[in-house]
């Protein structure tokens, strides 16, 4: 992402002001990451000092507690030292401060208002100034809060200090983002405009998908000081999961936007056809999600059983390391990837901070392993509990197979001495079967009763689901649909009507739980199936949250099963030339250009028609971006349930002259992202508290109750 | 010895996920059409856009006609398809192929996360089979819900939540 730096010795210009402002703001940026950082020094050891002090009781000449406290006031105002830097180096691309390399580098004066912000991380330094901005503001809102359990706090507040020690450092010391162009000095010659930011980056999602993302991947940092804070100082009783539960949810939340977001704008912007490419960094972003579902769904055994202790501290604790893997994959150069920032010495940073981390983990975990005594064992293969564990263990099976497959070309390379490609061929055929497999557990699982059931029991739960299944199998084959084409067995269409069928099954068993319960509730209540379903969710709302967002999931892989039916058709367009694509039918109305200060534009105008009528226009539109002299794709959508018709101006054939066009068909594309906004209702409805007993009183009339009837057998 | 019922289903379950596996995986495409589709979804286009040769969508790339021809060329000189991948690595190098090979130390790309999953899959059932054998620690009954004052409420939520296995929060979810 990283744009050349014009030769600014060679542009002679008037001085940009008599006053330097830029380099006034320059040394502010500086100094407010300077002073961040020796007050996240400070947190960090003090709140060591006086955590050591209380845990062993020895005296000392200041109170220990008030020692902590200065600990967390030095972590509140490292926050707003953090967030002066940040100001400061917005406030320098919205004033054009070409002074400052990373200005120059990622904006120009054209650029505008929405993407100067997205500037901020366009770059390494600018993104992990954001990541340290980040991680202050989750810190910011943690010590605030921090009557909870003044303790526990304490050491998460210091732990956390731990790390944004580590990212100031690397933003003092290795990428700092003020720093000045080489050789300029107050007043001297500037650049007269910047190399822009990478075309790429200009598109409404990269103003939300990064904040996003980090938003998702710096959170995780803080379940992660949470857990190791509680095994440090052996937090008696399972009370910091609960304090953590939101932190990580909204964590989580704000990773699945992210990875979401991303996709979306790689399917609208790359101009492929396609939203997930097995990229390096698609897959860096991918993992610490993996790891982080297995994470809430496993300190569910812990909350309720006292089970997998151990198993949870270590998934908090990967999923933290992932999230620096990640980083360290795309930053230092290891792996080459579309994302990838350029190679610079920040790798080893990564590296030696990973390695403590990892140290400080390991050493803990084996001072305190007494602590995770598990109080329960599962007592049957069938059951809830296996469940969970089954689910943990697909779901670090595919964060295996991804890392594996990230990292197996470094392995080979080293093993054999030549670089192989990992591409989406190996993950469609290991990563896919998989995937395939957790939807179906995603089904199974709230069948299950607690701790064993009986196989007459797993029959009885299972009949409407495999019916189901078996159904849509019927219905794809009716619809023509086939797995298998000229003879051979055809993989795609083959996962895909697994797909289709595992989820009709998982939809029908989750829905089945629904009127299940609510019917109980109707029954008992007096109240009809819709209002006995609102308050069975209210009452358990994170059993039901889970639910919804189980079906969103479903209801993604529906939308990403799609694909094995894409259609593509690519010509050369003429004025009134045709060109067909399933059921529509472009012609091509004429081609004009456009320009601005920021870039200048060939737009084909299609007119689209069906069954003879035209139903719509699209405009798909190549853009040449001036300032950094870089051409890009803006793909025209139109959008329905069945499928997107996904039209790329691609460019100019240099012989005839003629436009290019490329349309394709993508089938069931809106589910996905529909998909998402079920997850988030259902993360949403999660994260409300239930009713309690004592504010859910049942207003119901007084009748005589109804007699009980035993209906239900499953997850009960 | 005749087997339980029970094991019979499960047997007879993994019998058919098993042959559905194989055939899934030992079948080939066969028309020229869809062998040319499957054959350009394996290797990389080399202009340097890290995309499949199939999929490569840019105007004038240097290198997508030419290898989408060379493919036409070796299926029409009657090649197989193991004989094509070789002749583009021979001129491309390794990394012109999508996916490791099944030779040598790439076998080991492939054999890694089926291996990881078996193994990670039978301890894990050998744990929870140890477990069992152990024996539980006998679980706390279902919290009742003794906090509204109402009797009848309360009898009727307790029922309720007998049947929903609602649980008002306090001890996890699901």
């Amino acid at each position: 992402m990283e744009n050349k730096v014009v030769r600014w010795e060679a542009i002679s210009l008037p001085r940009a002001c008599d006053n330097h402002p830029g380099v006034l703001m320059a040394t502010f940026g500086n100094f407010c990451l300077l002073i961040a950082l020796v007050l996240a020094a400070y947190n960090l050891v003090a709140g060591a000092v006086a955590l050591r002090l209380i845990a062993t009781g020895q005296a000392a000449r200041i109170s220990p507690e008030r020692l902590a406290d200065t600990a967390r006031r030095a972590g509140i105002a490292g926050f707003v030292a953090v967030t002066g830097a940040a100001f400061a180096l917005i406030w320098s691309v919205f004033t054009n401060d070409f002074s400052i390399t990373y200005i120059l580098e990622h904006s120009n004066r054209a650029l505008p208002i929405p993407y100067k912000f997205a500037a901020l991380w366009s770059g390494q330094e600018g993104s992990l100034l954001l990541w340290a901005w980040l991680l202050g503001t989750y810190g910011f809102v943690l010590r605030l809060t921090h009557k909870t359990d003044v303790k526990l706090y304490a050491y998460a507040g210091t732990i956390l200090s731990g790390i944004q020690v580590f990212f100031l450092s690397v933003l003092v010391f290795a990428a700092p983002p003020f720093a000045l162009l080489p050789g300029y000095v107050a007043g001297g010659a500037l650049p007269a405009d910047g190399n822009g930011l990478n075309p790429l980056l200009q598109y409404p999602e990269m103003v939300i998908h990064p904040p996003m993302l980090y938003l998702g991947y710096v959170g995780f940092s803080v379940p992660f000081a949470f857990a190791l804070g509680a095994l440090m100082m052996r937090y008696p009783g399972e009370k910091w999961i609960r304090i953590t539960r939101v932190w990580t949810m909204v964590t989580w939340l704000f990773l699945t936007c992210g990875i979401f977001l991303g996709m979306h704008w790689a399917y609208a912007v790359l101009g492929w056809g396609g939203y997930w490419g097995w990229d390096p960094v698609e897959n860096a972003s991918f993992m610490p999600w993996l790891t982080g579902t297995a994470f809430l769904h496993s300190v569910m055994m812990q909350e309720r059983k006292g089970m997998m202790k151990s198993w949870n501290v270590w998934l908090i604790f990967s999923t933290f390391l992932l999230t620096m893997l990640g980083t360290l994959l795309t930053r230092a150069g290891l792996v080459s990837s579309v994302h990838a920032f350029a190679q610079s010495s920040i790798g080893t940073w990564f590296v030696v901070f990973m390695g403590i981390v990892l140290a400080v983990c390991i050493f803990t975990y084996i001072l305190q392993r007494g602590h995770l005594k598990t109080e329960h064992h599962m007592e049957s293969l069938v059951s809830r509990e296996s469940s969970f564990l089954f689910n943990n263990l697909v779901l670090l099976t595919a964060c295996f197979v991804i890392l594996w497959g990230t990292l197996f070309p470094i392995i080979s390379e080293y093993v054999q001495g030549t670089k192989v490609t990992v591409g989406a061929p190996f993950y469609n055929r290991v990563a896919v079967p998989i995937g395939l497999f957790l939807v179906f557990l995603t089904g199974i699982g709230p069948l299950l009763p607690w701790r064993a059931t009986s196989f007459k029991a797993i029959k009885r739960n299972f009949v409407l689901p495999v019916i189901a299944l078996w159904v849509t199998v019927i219905v794809c084959l009716a619809v023509g649909v086939r797995p298998w084409k000229d003879g051979s067995l055809d993989t795609g269409s083959f996962y895909a009507v697994v797909s289709f069928a595992v989820a009709a099954a998982v939809l029908t068993a989750i829905i089945a739980e629904f009127l299940r319960g609510a019917g109980v509730i109707s029954r008992q209540t007096n109240r009809n199936l819709f209002a006995a379903t609102w308050l069975l969710t209210r009452r358990n709302t994170r059993r039901y949250g889970g639910y919804i967002v189980h079906i969103g999931v479903v209801v993604v892989v529906i939308g990403l099963a799609g694909s094995a039916f894409n259609r593509s058709i690519e010509s050369e367009m003429g004025l009134h030339s045709t060109m067909p694509i399933g059921p529509y039918t472009l012609t091509c109305m004429g081609f004009t250009q456009d320009s601005n200060q920021n870039y200048n534009s060939d737009y084909a105008v299609l007119d689209v028609s069906q069954g003879g009528k035209k139903v719509f226009q699209l405009t798909p539109e190549r853009r040449f971006y001036l300032a950094s002299g870089q051409p890009q794709t803006m793909v025209a959508i139109h959008s329905v349930p069945e499928w997107d018709l996904y039209v790329v101006y691609e460019g100019t054939n240099p012989d005839t002259g003629q436009p290019i066009i490329k349309a394709f068909l993508n089938p069931l594309v809106g589910w996905i992202w529909f998909g998402l906004v079920v997850i988030v209702f259902g993360t949403f409805v999660a994260l409300v508290p239930s009713l309690t007993p004592a504010t859910a009183a049942l207003r119901v009339p007084a009748t005589k109750p109804a007699p009980l009837t035993p209906a239900l057998k499953g997850g009960d | 010895m005749a087997l339980p019922s029970s094991l019979k289903f499960w047997t007879r379950s993994v019998e058919a996920c098993v042959l559905v596996v194989v055939i899934c995986f030992s079948l080939g495409a066969s028309t020229p059409a869809s062998r040319m589709n499957t054959l350009s979804h394996q290797v990389m286009c080399q202009c340097g856009c890290a995309q499949l040769l199939g999929e490569c969508d840019h105007v004038g790339c240097p290198d997508r006609d030419k290898e989408l021809s060379e493919l036409t060329t070796n299926m029409a000189a009657g090649l197989t398809d193991q004989q094509i991948m070789d002749a583009f690595v021979a001129k491309y190098g390794a990394t012109v192929l999508a996916a490791p090979t099944t030779k040598g130390f790439d076998l080991v790309a492939w054999i890694a996360p089926f291996a990881v999953f078996a193994a990670a899959l039978l301890g894990t059932i050998l744990l929870i089979r140890r477990w069992g054998g152990l024996g539980g620690k006998p679980l706390e009954a279902t919290a009742a819900g003794a906090e509204s004052s109402d009797p009848a409420d309360r009898e009727r939520l307790e029922r309720i939540r007998r049947e929903t296995d609602i649980d008002t929060g306090s001890r996890g979810g699901f």
